[in-house]
């Protein structure tokens, strides 16, 4: 068998693509992360939480009413995206006009809440979600073994990044969200019903989030603590990209997933640290991170 | 002439109510002395040396959150350091006193800090947040792989050992009234620290940071300054907190703790010297009082929903709420 750096082909390409799905994840929450901080400037803390209940939903409705995978894939969104649009409306609302940091310890305690009461009721141990059939089995590449699920991953992951720089870049939707970003008075004031567009994109970003636990539901165990690790790393991702930038979120996001599928290849006891490395690295050199603006 | 008198007048009255002010705060603090000095005689001592712990650990937080008006979301990082280095210390080298190794715990959590503020200071408000978690997961991430910290088990046993070679920490009672005189001569520390010159610049930058560039002053020295100063605090408090439970652990270093300590401070009333005392006081009591009955599953949730209710409704904390209502009530 064919060597790299006296690694198994095979190894190291099984763990470059578990790499690039991890990073397609973090993709996904961190762009989340940024649509929201763009527009409200809130670090939504719950948005581990969110992506937690974006899996719990699917199996849930699995598990109860039988509805499957395909269905799933739009339900839960929708549902925990109108859950945010509610603790959006009824709780971020209420602290507006404060520091920022109150609605950053706001969402910590949601998240606390969330988390804490869904232990309870689910313990922690874990749920399955079956495979849906037509994603079993996957393709026989020559130097590797490629499902077909985590084919999907990536492309449908792939698919909602790019579909949601391009609304936010390119559409005129897109523009009076980022013109709300740069003066929401303003905005107000040319007729433009800023309240609900704060609403809405909440919703979105918690929204985008629950839809990468969806995609997490088959593959990983779910548990009601499954996000609050994950945020952590995915908040280092954003320092690492630069907060203003959409863009920088999606490509940081894939790029410390390789990463850190690299260094489980190279130096496994480093593999769960090495993200925050590089952040301490980049912040040394490039405090705004890779894509932000000067601050 | 009359105008001479009436504004002497006005000066005196001035006086007369700082000093009725000031006889008041005497009177609270020599009150709340008396109470400490008493209470292991009414509680249990390890608990009251608990929320001691837990107190010095957000005094010490409150002076970067509360009076420079930075959220560091990383100060378990510094707890657990104290806590390790002073466990590991004390575990290995038996020659050792147990204030060398307090005091060590408290230096290596110092240099943390100053580490960790060189890398964070330039950022702001949640931004610095942010960078602050990840330092600390790094910190954690350390932990868990380190040899010397007993990776999930944690470091055991640590001995009390004698204070100054001479004095018995092994009995509750002198650990009490030792830990009760590094608190008060810490919280002294920062009263000092918080009212002195060096202190109002801290506040100038709470309230209004370009402005105090503009006048001229390095904010980053001061706020770099605040932080070391409030990491080393923090790192006592580990310290301490090893030495009374003889166990230092992953639970210190977890960033579940630096949300406890946020928790603490903003119950109590941040930017208020005795607001982190009482948050502490109030929260260790409510985790415990909650451990022990029906609700114990659920401590989790409840510190969640105080968290909600204190940012929605209580945000000057419950010292600060008090404040409000002595000065709207009693002048």
């Amino acid at each position: 068998m064919s060597m790299i750096f006296g690694v198994p082909l095979a190894v190291l390409s099984g763990q470059l693509l578990i790499g690039i799905i991890n990073g397609a994840f973090y993709a996904l929450l961190s762009l989340g992360l940024a649509v929201i901080f763009g527009l409200l400037k809130i670090i939504n803390f719950a948005h581990g939480a969110m992506y937690m209940l974006g899996a719990l939903v699917t199996v849930v409705l699995f598990n109860t009413l039988g509805i499957n995978y395909w269905v799933a894939l739009f339900m839960a969104p929708i549902l925990v995206g109108a859950f945010g649009i509610l603790i959006e409306y009824f709780l971020l609302r209420r602290i507006a006009g404060q520091d920022h940091i109150y609605s950053l310890l706001l969402t910590f305690g949601v998240a606390l809440i969330i988390q804490g009461v869904l232990t309870n009721v689910y313990g922690v141990s874990g749920l399955r979600y079956a495979m849906p059939d037509m994603f079993k089995g996957g393709f026989n590449l020559d130097f590797m073994y490629l499902p077909y699920y985590r084919a999907w991953v990536i492309f449908v992951a792939l698919l909602v990044c790019f579909g949601t720089w391009f609304m936010i870049e390119k559409t005129k939707l897109g523009s009076y969200l980022r013109a709300g970003t740069e003066d929401s008075q303003l905005m107000q004031g040319f007729g433009i019903n800023v309240p609900l567009l704060v609403s809405l994109t909440y919703g979105f970003g918690v929204a985008l989030a629950a839809f990468a636990g969806v995609l997490a539901a088959p593959i990983y165990s779910v548990t009601p603590t499954m996000g609050s690790n994950t945020l952590i790393v995915v908040f280092a991702v954003v320092v690492i990209g630069g907060m203003g930038s959409i863009g920088g979120a999606i490509i940081t996001g894939i790029l410390m997933g390789v990463i850190e599928g690299l260094t489980k290849t190279f130096y496994p006891p480093a593999s769960s640290a090495v993200i925050f490395l590089v952040m301490v690295v980049v912040l040394m050199f490039r405090p705004n991170g890779l894509f932000g603006k000067e601050a | 002439m009359s105008q001479s008198t009436s504004s002497a007048d006005v000066r005196k009255a001035i006086l007369d109510q700082n000093k009725l002010q000031d006889r008041r705060k005497m009177l609270l603090n020599g009150f709340l002395l008396l109470l400490l000095l008493a209470a292991p005689f009414a509680v249990y001592p390890v608990f009251l040396m608990k929320i001691l712990c837990f107190a010095l650990f957000a005094v010490a937080f409150n002076l970067l959150f509360g009076f420079t008006g930075l959220l560091s979301f990383g100060h378990a990082a510094f707890l657990a350091t104290g806590a390790y280095t002073t466990g590991y210390l004390l575990s290995n080298y038996s020659g050792l006193t147990t204030e060398v190794g307090i005091i060590a715990g408290t230096l290596v959590a110092t240099l943390l800090g100053l580490a960790f503020a060189l890398l964070s200071i330039r950022r702001q408000g949640i931004y610095f947040a942010m960078v602050t978690l990840a330092l600390a997961q790094l910190v954690y991430f350390f932990f868990v792989q380190s040899e010397f910290t007993g990776g999930e088990d944690g470091v055991h046993g640590i001995p009390r050992g004698k204070l100054f070679g001479a004095i018995d920490l092994s009995d509750n009672m002198n650990m009490y009234y030792f830990v009760l005189t590094v608190f008060i001569a810490c919280y002294l520390l920062v009263q000092r620290i918080v009212s002195s010159p060096y202190g109002q610049v801290l506040k100038a930058i709470k309230q209004n940071e370009p402005r105090a560039v503009s006048l001229g002053y390095n904010v980053d020295r001061y706020k770099i300054l605040a932080f070391v100063i409030s990491a080393g605090l923090t790192g006592l408090a580990g310290s301490m907190k090893s030495v009374v439970f003889q166990l230092a652990s992953l639970n210190d270093a977890h960033w579940h703790m630096s949300g406890e300590v946020i928790l603490m401070t903003l119950v109590g009333g941040m930017g208020t010297l005795l607001g982190p005392v009482i948050g502490s006081t109030f929260v260790v009591n409510v985790e415990y009082q909650l451990s022990q009955g029906p609700l114990r599953d659920w401590v989790d949730p409840i510190l969640g929903g105080i968290f909600v209710l204190t940012v929605l409704a209580f945000r000057s904390g419950i010292v600060g709420e008090i404040q409000k209502f002595m000065r709207k009530n009693l002048g």
